[in-house]
């Protein structure tokens, strides 16, 4: 091994943000011969609002892979956050802080109770989680048919609706929750350790990391943006919503964001900043579509097709690292 | 050392038993600061037990574990890295994604205002680095780029971050080539210079007579003799080690006329791992593969079995050539694979013992013959290797390391290979158990099978070989015939005689 490749590492800028400018370029060129514009006003706002959404929703996800667990009830969890949320503000301001606590407390828990299932019981989190997912499901299912309580119009008139420019303040909000869970991966101890949890375990407890305890941490602040998520949705929607988290597919596009975006499915490596691009790929790609009126189904096809393309890059890296 | 220092460690009486098997009995040994203390012995002599009470691994069930003067009882791992002692296992610890820094300081991060110190943990490591003298470690580079030396090194500096005044090194040098041993040894001696106590478990003595200031031998979980380096020969060492004639313990090697024609032969094959390989293998006879870890040995077998073929050369199978592109075209060629990693590539382990010998037959052959009759077959031949089990539908991982090998024999019995290829068949099987696989593998070879055998245990090489060829960075460093001396293997293993070819 020679000294040169030893040379200090940065962890390098995760491969998503050069899929996104490609994807971006070529976007912009096929909506212009389509006689559209892929960047005016309209469309980069309604982009950004898609991203701020999935983008919450995926930045927690990715706290847990990288912890090498994983959360299946995030879209149930949006759902119920968005109910909690606009059924306590009813309508009125004067609500909307203890509302939002009431909903991000509930979020909180089903965290706690997935961090607990996962770390206690040893119970695989896939199936973990997907339980933890299906009760919310019952309880939304029993108790709602459809959309319920009203969200305060103060929430509406700025987290739903306010922007600075094209930037909608979701937007702004999601960058903020992006770097603070930057921060936290990067210079607390907790972020060191998770990663080493998802690393191997087994390194991690001999180095005398509380991989449970850490693990905890991680799915409660998981469902804690995904419960952030929730209040967005219900700020856009003026109520709450008991299928929107299921029908926005929030639980399986947050892993995909997440694996598009770098982060090992396995744990131990990645990050949220890698996810952030993810995000914005998987938006901008739904924006291209809208503006070409491309059929629904076929767009799936695309999505999936992009999915698979980006593990398919990153697992041949790895393979090549492997070789070294 | 002198004895005016009160010993770091002092062991006194030290017992273990597993499962009504006693693997130490009354162990005694100190180790002072500064001093190198060599723990030497066979595979299964209890080496390992003892580096595990030690660091906290096993509570002892007998005898005391004195450290730094005080008695003591560790809870785990963890109590006794936080009472100083530190272990370098022949895994390594180490977060490949993670850079040196964050692995040093894993579990205990320097911090500063609640958050994470990067630039201290950074200086820290450096230091650390410095104080051991390996200055061209960056501290920020990511472990996963590392070379093995370098790997182990950050280990090392991970254990001397916690404070750790005793280091146990298991086998530290298993792993290394051999310009990076000699990194080893000075490291070790400036380690030795800080006061800091080494118990160092080797079987290779060359290090163990280079490095230590006391050696004490175990045999069969006993202390054989402590005695100071400078007054131990390796003639000695060898003999209170063994304790017993080599050739009484292995079946009997193949007569000249049990010999017959190559069954097995490689022209110049290569792959990424393997240069310039010319062998052959012939009917009825043992052919014993030498070398280092690392060296070539097992990418040979694998790739004699189609697991990363070779991608130049020819190989010939009863003089017909042929390719063998993967395991299952050399299984329809007649070779049999038994892998060093049984449990990762040998046994299905939640799998019965049944489904486990009839995985292979089931795989390649799918309808050989009658089914019924296949699993006839099998249950005769789980009987005739003597596996001890409650029975063929009982799961696989329940039974002992030397069970399950013998299912995975049969496994390969059943298709009646012409070609088996042992990778460590009895790593990790206790003395009984080993014998019976000996034994085995010799009558294989009575009854006309051609036998490849990779062994890291010296006595099993030589005692089991009929010949051997010994490999050295992916090449065949050279040929031995039965009856030469672990000297002679070790000597072309490690490169200290310019081979004929070279």
């Amino acid at each position: 091994m020679s000294v040169l490749s030893l040379r200090p590492t940065r962890r390098p800028v995760p491969g998503v943000f050069v899929a996104l400018g490609i994807t971006l370029a070529i976007g912009w060129l096929v909506v212009m011969l389509d006689g559209g514009q892929l960047f005016n006003q309209s469309t980069t706002v309604s982009l950004l609002h898609v991203a701020a959404g999935l983008g919450l929703v995926a930045v927690g996800q990715t706290l847990v892979i990288l912890g090498g667990s994983l959360d299946l009830s995030v879209a149930y969890v949006i759902s119920l956050s968005t109910l909690v949320a606009a059924e306590a503000m009813n309508g009125s301001d004067g609500a909307l802080l203890p509302a939002v606590g009431l909903a991000l407390t509930v979020s909180a828990a089903v965290g706690l109770l997935n961090g607990l299932l996962v770390t206690k019981l040893r119970i695989n989190a896939f199936i973990a989680t997907l339980g933890v997912g299906l009760l919310l499901k019952g309880y939304l299912d029993n108790g709602y048919d459809g959309p319920a309580g009203s969200t305060s119009p103060g929430l509406v008139q700025t987290l739903g609706y306010q922007r600075i420019g094209p930037v909608p303040l979701s937007f702004l909000l999601l960058v903020a929750v992006t770097a603070a869970c930057w921060f936290a991966l990067n210079r607390t101890r907790f972020g060191h350790h998770l990663v080493a949890v998802g690393g191997d375990p087994e390194v991690a407890r001999l180095s005398g990391v509380r991989n449970d305890r850490v693990l905890v941490v991680a799915h409660v602040l998981c469902s804690l943006c995904a419960g952030l998520a929730g209040i967005y949705l219900a700020s856009r929607l003026g109520s709450g919503a008991p299928r929107v988290g299921t029908e926005g597919l929030y639980d399986l596009e947050s892993i995909a964001a997440v694996v598009i975006g770098g982060t090992a499915l396995a744990g131990g490596r990645g990050g949220v900043i890698g996810t952030l691009g993810g995000v914005l790929l998987l938006a901008s790609i739904d924006a291209i579509f809208n503006q070409l009126e491309v059929d629904a189904f076929f767009r799936q096809v695309i999505r999936g097709a992009i999915i698979i393309a980006a593990v398919a890059v990153y697992a041949r890296r790895a393979m090549r690292k492997a070789d070294v | 050392m002198s004895d005016r220092q009160v010993p770091l460690l002092a062991l006194r009486g030290i017992s273990k038993s597993f499962f009504g098997v006693r693997v130490l009995d009354g162990v005694d040994l100190d180790v002072a600061p500064g001093e190198v203390h060599a723990v030497v012995g066979e595979n299964g002599a209890g080496k390992s037990t003892l580096m595990k009470i030690v660091s906290g691994g096993y509570a002892p069930d007998g005898g005391t574990v004195e450290f730094a003067g005080q008695p003591r009882v560790f809870g785990g791992p963890r109590d006794a890295q936080r009472a100083g002692i530190g272990i370098i296992h022949q895994e390594f610890n180490l977060l490949p994604e993670r850079t040196v820094a964050e692995n040093v300081y894993l579990g205990h991060e320097p911090k500063r205002r609640g958050l994470v110190d990067r630039r201290q943990m950074l200086s820290r490591t450096r230091d650390l680095l410095a104080t051991i003298g390996e200055t061209a470690l960056p501290a920020d580079a990511v472990v996963g780029r590392l070379g093995v030396a370098q790997q182990q090194v950050v280990e090392i500096a991970k254990a001397l971050a916690l404070d750790a005044r005793l280091l146990i090194m298991d086998e530290p040098t298993a792993a290394l080539a051999d310009h990076e041993v000699e990194l080893l040894y000075g490291l070790v001696r400036r380690l030795q210079r800080q006061g800091i106590g080494l118990l160092y478990v080797s079987h290779r003595l060359t290090e163990v007579f280079d490095l230590s200031d006391r050696i004490t031998v175990l045999k069969d979980g006993r202390r054989v003799r402590t005695m100071p380096t400078a007054e131990a020969t390796a003639e000695d060492l060898v003999r209170q080690m063994v304790g017993r004639e080599l050739s009484s313990y292995y079946p009997d090697r193949a007569a000249a006329e049990d010999v017959g024609a190559v069954r097995l032969s490689v022209r110049g094959g290569g792959n990424r791992k393997l240069r310039d390989i010319d062998l052959d293998l012939r009917a009825g006879e043992v052919l014993g593969i030498g070398g280092l870890q690392g060296s070539g040995r097992s990418a040979l077998a694998r790739a004699l079995f189609g697991v990363e073929p070779f991608t130049t050369g020819v190989v010939t199978i009863d003089g017909t050539p042929t390719r063998l592109r993967s395991p299952r075209a050399a299984t329809r060629a007649g070779v049999a694979y038994v892998s060093e990693d049984r449990k990762g590539e040998g046994i299905a382990a939640r799998q019965s013992v049944l489904d486990n010998a009839l995985l292979a037959s089931r795989a390649v052959f799918p309808a050989r013959s009658g089914r019924a009759a296949r699993t006839v077959r099998v249950r005769e031949l789980l009987a005739a290797v003597e596996v001890r089990s409650a029975g063929d539908d009982q799961e696989i991982r329940f039974l002992s390391g030397g069970n399950q090998q013998k299912v995975v024999l049969a496994r390969w019995l059943a298709l009646d290979p012409l070609i088996l290829l042992f990778d460590e068949p009895t790593r990790g099987i206790d003395v009984g158990a080993k014998s019976a696989i000996h034994d085995l593998v010799r009558r294989l070879a009575r009854a006309g099978a051609a036998v490849l055998m990779i062994s890291s245990e010296l006595p099993e090489l030589l005692g089991m070989s009929d010949r051997m060829l010994v490999m050295r960075d992916g090449r065949v460093a050279g040929e031995l015939p039965a009856g030469a001396t672990e000297e002679d293997v070790v000597a072309l293993a490690v490169g200290t005689v310019r081979e004929a070819a070279a």
